[in-house]
């Protein structure tokens, strides 16, 4: 049996009151107060996760990852890109939606003891160039004038697919920049720099013309937190190894090697990272707990000001992975509409803010919209619906219909733009031990069918 | 700028530095000696500190353990040197290709003008051996050079056989980015010079030899290894190059890391640190370390293989194992991983050493004086002679009214026309500059007259000349025809020969910092006191301790006893014969230049005041 949760919590109240009056011994009372309680809050944090499973509202993840120095001596930060790369590869963003610069090919260099290698650990424990990395700029092509180019999406029309970032006004965009930097700058190559407020101009470009939903800017260079305090464009978090006077250090000397491995963020970001799996519930402020000062001698820095949700509710997933927000079980799911509105999370701090969203240029366009949408979405909602019925009915795999990928965006939509309009719905997932969810990836869910 | 513009408003600054000319002058002078024996004060200067990025950090793992092997080599090269009489060219050849090296060789011959002091030849005639290791994976567009000297003797065969065992340990490795060219020169720095010339082709010295047949890259940095023993108690870095130029700072500090890490105990100047600076002790011992090296600096000449390297913009230091009565002994692979844990870091530049400093002089290994620091010390004694100018200036221009002047009396003369005065200054500057020329040309022309008529061996003949010259030139003021000299006459010559000194002395610091200290320490205060009015024997006297050769006897003494190693006053004479020979010996063998800068400068410019003392 299926139930959503406001039922089981609904369930609770209901019994409590009857097993009471049944067996009126204070032993069963206190017990049933605790199973109760107990309820209350795994329902609580049902709700919770409810939520969160709402919360972000992209539909693409993409990265930008960039290493701007040259030389041997630099190896550690092509390493800090490598690392971030493998990390949000194998957490599912696949290469195409992946920019990767970097400034130097250490795998290549003369100097490299063991060729084909990038290590990021010492004593050669883990190869991050591993055997299927796309660089997309790479030597002399990682410039300023390239890597705005990329975020703001001027680029010339020949410039390949590949190379260009493509995302939307539902993207999830991670940037990573690492170097070597100073107060309000980050050096490219040996020739030029880019300043925060270029970078800062460059996000609200990217904000105008609609290229993201939210924007994780990580940065690891000496100074860091100076290139994000300039950043006044919505939906931004930043994090950085170091505050402004201070100088980020490197780690993991190899002597085989001969040079430094790593940085000392980007170290503790990967082991950190390395622990997070798709399904992760661990949040943004456990990435802000990441390489306290102790580990990195400076003092990392964050900033979420401009980012509106509530940073324990951001899944490190949102931006590191590209998880599919669906789960198929085979208990029923009710999808009620309940008319109590749904009460709103109170944002961080006391600072009550309204979320900012796009709005539509043209109100011809939005009336349109919102009339077709409407539309749309009683037919979306009535097909999935159908389809999960079906599914209960026949089991998964005897199931004929089947939730096609395109019917399960567009549905994913009109879930959200009903619960914007303060419709609840109310969703089971993530408990494996009441409901044991089959996990369906995006691309294999006819494949269960047939 | 307005108070130096007005000549009414400036007058009263003019008033000051007149008046009180002596008194700034004693302030200035005593305030730069002051200032340079603060350099050598630790808490004043600052740590050295890498600042090269290529180089940071010592993280390299250094594997060579080929030490005893490497000994045997260098027995079995001695014992084929002695075979050959000379070097071992085949059996180095040979060697150089067993060991994965392509070996090439230099053939060179040099005429000595004459027969140098310590090893007695005159023709020389050498063979050059470089092998090159090639970078396996990188192009051939840099190198780096270790370089042994080789001479007829007994020495540093241990060098030769570390270089071979280096080089086969090296060639095993895949990381290296610049070929290694390994080069035992023959006939120490006559070789090197061969070898430089060769590599970068320019004949800047009229030598002859042949063309390399092999070239590595252009050169990014070279190490010299002297290695007399088997086993050291410390090694010496030697930095002083051909007219005073030293490598770029940062090789000093990559050579001091390695040091530390390796913990094989370092020296420069032959002086361990010491770590007691707050002491008097220790703050002499850090004195005398300095003061080391600013008389080898001044002496211009390469202080080793190195000091040809710098001429052609690359940085070079010597290594000197020294094995002493100390208890610590390294081994040779000791001294093997130290050697290639630098070269695998220099292997890691992407430019030149260019990060530090050019200029500086060094108390101790670990802290170092830039030209921002020493300068001023400079400055403050090239002041009194301006001073002086400024003093004599202001009595040309404007006769003295007042009687308490000494000066006024003389000073005007009705009969002395612009003319006249001109005249009488050109003379002594003419015959002074005249003198100096014969200085520089005439020892090594006249060596073979000198020998025909007098008992005397070449290189005594040219030094007996050298002095003669010398001497001969402060006859000179006595021959003039005195009815050229006016009263006001020897101060435009002493305004002349202020100027033309303080230039000069400007000059050659800027060149070499050193040389020109410690001429402007002697000739200073020498410019500052000389009239026609003083003293005159008394004067004579303190202006021929103050000479130029009476500096470099007292720098020949000097620089022994901080050596530890004082002589007497005739083994002092000898030393002094054996520099000037040297001194010119090196201008015509390398081009050092100091030579011809105090025979044709500055002795001509300390023949003017000589004049300026016996004016009448």
């Amino acid at each position: 049996m299926c139930v959503c949760v406001r039922h089981w919590a609904g369930l609770a109240n209901i019994l409590l009151p009857r097993s009471v009056q049944g067996f009126c011994t204070m032993k069963l009372l206190s017990l049933l107060c605790l199973f109760s309680v107990y309820l209350v809050v795994w329902s609580n944090n049902i709700e919770t996760k409810a939520g969160q499973f709402f919360s972000s509202g992209h539909t693409n993840n993409w990265a930008v990852l960039v290493c701007t120095s040259r030389f041997w001596f630099n190896y550690r930060h092509v390493a800090n890109t490598l690392s971030v790369y493998r990390s949000v590869k194998r957490l599912g963003i696949p290469d195409s939606h992946i920019v990767l610069m970097l400034a130097d090919d250490m795998a290549c260099n003369h100097r490299n003891p063991k060729p084909a290698t990038v290590f990021s650990h010492k004593n050669m424990e883990l190869n991050v160039y591993g055997d299927d990395v796309e660089v997309d700029y790479r030597g002399y092509e990682v410039t300023v004038e390239n890597f705005l180019r990329v975020l703001t999406g001027r680029m010339p029309p020949s410039t390949p697919r590949s190379k260009r970032l493509l995302s939307d006004d539902r993207s999830n965009i991670l940037i990573y920049l690492t170097g070597h930097g100073g107060n309000g700058f980050l050096k490219f190559q040996d020739s030029e720099e880019i300043s925060n407020v270029e970078l800062a101009d460059a996000f609200e470009q990217m904000w105008q013309k609609r290229r993201y939903n939210e924007l994780l800017f990580i940065i690891d260079t000496c100074q860091g937190a100076s290139m994000y305090e300039r950043f006044y464009s919505p939906n931004l978090m930043a994090l950085a190894s170091s505050q402004v006077g201070e100088d980020s250090l490197s780690h993991q000397p190899d002597l085989a090697i001969g040079v430094h491995l790593m940085d000392r963020y980007t170290f503790y970001l990967l082991e950190f990272l390395e622990d997070i799996h798709p399904a992760s519930t661990a949040n943004m402020n456990d990435l802000f707990k990441v390489c306290p000062k102790s580990q990195c001698v400076s003092t990392p820095g964050h900033r979420t000001d401009l980012f509106l949700r509530d940073p324990g509710s951001v899944l490190i997933t949102d931006f590191f992975g590209s998880v599919r927000k669906v789960e198929l079980t085979t208990e029923t799911i009710n999808l009620t509409i309940t008319e109590e509105p749904v009460k709103e999370r109170p944002m961080h701090g006391d600072l009550q803010k309204e979320r900012q969203s796009y709005i539509d240029q043209l109100p011809v366009s939005e009336i349109i919209h919102q009339q077709q949408s409407r539309v749309k979405c009683k037919h979306v909602l009535a097909a999935v619906r159908k389809g999960h019925h079906e599914i209960q009915q026949n089991g998964v795999a005897m199931g004929r219909n089947c939730v096609s990928h395109s019917l399960r965006t567009q549905w994913m939509l009109c879930v959200r733009m009903t619960f914007s309009k303060r419709m609840s719905i109310t969703f089971s997932l993530l408990k494996p031990v009441f409901f044991q969810p089959i996990k369906v990836t995006p691309n294999s869910i006819c494949a269960i069918e047939a | 700028m307005g108070l130096l513009l007005d000549p009414n408003r400036r007058r009263p600054l003019t008033q000051v530095l007149v008046r009180r000319n002596a008194l700034i002058s004693v302030i200035c002078y005593m305030a730069g000696v002051v200032w340079f024996m603060g350099l050598a004060f630790e808490p004043f200067i600052p740590h050295t500190k890498m600042t090269e990025t290529a180089l940071h950090h010592t993280v390299v793992q250094e594997g060579f353990t080929a030490g005893e092997m490497a000994m045997a080599t260098g027995r079995e090269f001695a014992a084929n040197k002695k075979k050959a009489h000379g070097m071992p060219v085949d059996w180095l050849v040979k060697t150089m290709e067993s060991r994965g090296l392509e070996a090439f060789t230099q053939s060179f011959n040099r005429t000595l003008p004459f027969p140098d002091d310590n090893k007695e030849r005159v023709i020389v005639n050498g063979t050059n051996v470089y092998g090159i290791l090639r970078a396996p994976r990188a192009h051939r567009a840099e190198a780096l050079v270790l370089s042994v000297p080789s001479s007829p003797g007994n020495s540093n065969n241990q060098a030769v056989g570390l270089l071979l065992g280096l080089a086969q340990y090296l060639r095993s490795q895949i990381y290296w980015a610049k070929d290694i060219i390994f080069l035992v020169n023959d006939h120490d720095l006559i070789g090197m010079q061969a070898w430089l010339e060769g590599y970068h082709h320019p004949n800047a010295t009229g030598m002859g030899w042949s063309p390399l047949l092999g070239r590595g890259g252009s050169i990014q940095a070279a190490l010299s290894l002297e290695l007399s023993s088997d086993v050291i108690t410390s090694l010496d870095l030697v930095l002083e190059g051909l007219n005073g130029q030293l490598p770029n700072l940062d090789l000093v500090n990559l050579f001091s890391a390695f040091c530390q890490k390796i913990m094989v105990p370092c020296t420069i100047q032959g002086k361990r640190q010491r770590k007691d600076w707050d002491t008097v002790s220790g703050y002499s011992h850090a004195v005398q370390t300095m003061l080391l090296m600013v008389l080898k600096q001044a002496s211009g000449r390469p202080w080793g293989n190195h000091g040809l390297f710098l001429r052609y913009h690359i940085d070079a230091a010597s290594i000197k194992g020294i094995n002493s009565f100390h208890q610590y002994k390294a081994d040779a692979t000791k001294v093997g991983r130290l050697m290639e844990g630098m070269y695998r870091k220099l292997n890691n530049l992407s430019a030149r050493l260019h990060q530090s400093c050019f200029f500086y002089l060094m108390p101790s290994l670990s802290h170092f004086v830039s030209i921002a620091y020493y300068m001023p010390a400079f400055g403050l004694l090239a002041v009194v002679p301006l001073l002086r100018a400024l003093d004599l200036w202001v009595q040309l221009v404007s006769p003295p009214s007042t009687a308490d002047n000494v000066c006024s009396v003389t000073a005007i003369e009705p009969t002395s026309s612009p003319s006249g005065i001109l005249l009488s200054v050109l003379t002594p500057i003419t015959i002074s500059h005249l003198t100096g020329v014969a200085l520089y040309t005439l020892p090594i022309r006249s060596q073979a007259v000198a020998v025909r008529h007098f008992p005397l061996s070449e290189t005594e003949a040219v030094v007996l000349t050298a002095i003669v010259i010398y001497t001969a030139g402060l006859a000179l003021p006595h021959k003039l025809p005195s009815g050229q000299r006016t009263g006001q006459g020897w101060r435009v010559l002493k305004l002349v020969a202020v100027v033309y000194l303080t230039l000069l002395l400007g000059c050659a610091a800027f060149v070499n910092f050193s040389l020109g200290f410690v001429l402007a320490l002697t000739l200073v205060p020498l410019a500052a006191f000389v009239t026609p009015h003083v003293p005159k024997f008394p004067s004579a006297f303190i202006m021929v301790v103050l000479s130029p050769a009476g500096t470099l006897l007292f720098s020949v003494f000097f620089s022994r006893e901080l050596q530890e190693m004082p002589v007497g006053f005739l083994g002092g004479w000898r030393l002094l014969l054996s520099a000037i020979s040297q001194g010119i010996l090196d201008n015509s063998l390398y081009g050092s230049l100091v030579y011809p800068l105090v025979a044709l400068t500055i002795y001509p410019c300390w023949l003017l005041f000589w004049n300026i003392l016996f004016w009448r």
